[in-house]
């Protein structure tokens, strides 16, 4: 009737998801008010938001060579981008940016 | 001849390459010999260059060590989905209810990828980031985003007894 | 009518719209480490974005690309934040 399937109804539904939450990250990283706290919309909103994405791309494949790639794909952004916050944070600590506490202005 | 994880990381890597390169395919019949000949060239360099760099000799009890890993990652698949909807929910409020803080705690873990798993664990879950860890004394340097979720990690301690409990040591926390 | 290219059209143009509200903090950030951090996220978001592209031209290399991608991005973040933690990249 409509030409697509029960899977691709479930792969639309997780890309959905996915991009719902890469907005919210994108937003978080205009809104909130200090350096620290923008490292924890975009490490844990990001990094979910794409996994649910290429989730919702290797559903829509099937079996074949392609979703195995888009597994590892999955698998190393799974692994790399909290090593990468982790990173940028601890330059930040170490050389004296200081948090922001809670009634102080935006940064 | 040869030590036996050499030969693992060896497969390991030419299955790799395999996989990528779709040069054996057993259900159409297809073999590409050129480029299988090529992947095992290309497994043994790698696996001759960065071989001191994955045994390190401290290992022991590694098959039990990796399935209690592929039974704890659900678990952590089921946190990390729920930490997002709390974090979408602190980002997206009109009012944004935050009160941020960096915490400090120990905890008994001292091999590598115990604390590697531990600090990944915290930078995934509700409201806290790993900011710095010293392997001495497995201390932890942790920014937490609200009291809640700072309260969790040094209250409750169920993220470290559920790493010593993969990783094979004692307790969890002070 | 309504078919599976539409979708990979709407993802596409909803991730570049992302990327643009990123762009924002990476010019305007006060201090190098919000610009640091914003071009991180688009070096990720831009992954995503070229599985979409290959979705929608029909071609599977385009995720060959995203993987190695992936990779020159993680690398070039580490080093970023270690040139920025102790002013040099090797102490030769």
């Amino acid at each position: 009737m409509l030409g697509i399937g029960v899977i691709d109804i479930i792969s639309i539904i997780f890309m959905a998801g996915g991009i719902f939450f890469m907005v919210t990250g994108a937003v978080g990283l205009l809104r909130l008010p200090d350096f620290y706290t923008r490292l924890h919309a975009t490490g844990k909103c990001d990094t979910l938001g794409e996994v649910l994405l290429i989730a919702g791309c290797m559903i829509f494949q099937g079996w074949s060579f392609v979703s195995v790639k888009l597994f590892f794909l999955i698998f190393f952004i799974f692994m790399a981008n909290p090593v990468g916050t982790h990173a940028i944070m601890k330059a930040a600590y170490y050389t004296g940016l200081k948090p922001w506490k809670k009634g102080e202005e935006r940064r | 001849m040869m030590k036996r994880s050499t030969v693992a990381i060896f497969i390991v890597m030419f299955v790799f390459w395999v996989l990528l390169s779709a040069c054996i395919k057993p259900l159409q019949g297809h073999y590409d010999h050129i480029r299988i000949v090529v992947g095992i060239i290309c497994a043994a360099i790698a696996t001759s260059v960065s071989r001191d760099l994955l045994i390190t000799g401290k290992e022991d009890m590694t098959l039990r060590k990796t399935l209690r890993l592929l039974l704890y990652i659900p678990w952590e698949l089921w946190q990390i989905v729920l930490a997002n909807f709390d974090v979408a929910y602190r980002v997206l409020h009109p009012k944004m209810p935050i009160d941020p803080r960096i915490i400090e705690f120990d905890t008994t873990l001292r091999s590598d990828f115990a604390l590697t798993t531990l600090a990944n664990s915290i930078t995934l879950t509700p409201g806290t980031i790993t900011i710095d860890v010293e392997p001495e004394r497995g201390r932890f340097l942790v920014h937490a985003i609200a009291s809640k979720a700072a309260d969790a990690l040094l209250v409750d301690q169920t993220m470290q007894k559920k790493v010593a409990h993969v990783y094979m040591e004692e307790g969890g926390g002070e | 009518m309504f078919e599976m290219v539409d979708v990979f059209l709407v993802v596409g143009v909803s991730i570049a719209f992302t990327i643009l509200m990123c762009l924002y903090r990476a010019v305007r950030g006060p201090g190098v480490f919000n610009q640091v951090a914003a071009v991180n996220v688009i070096g990720t978001k831009v992954i995503v974005l070229l599985v979409a592209i290959g979705y929608i031209f029909e071609r599977p290399m385009f995720v060959d690309i995203a993987l190695l991608y992936a990779g020159l991005n993680f690398v070039g973040t580490l080093v970023m934040a270690k040139y920025l933690e102790r002013g040099e990249i090797c102490s030769a």
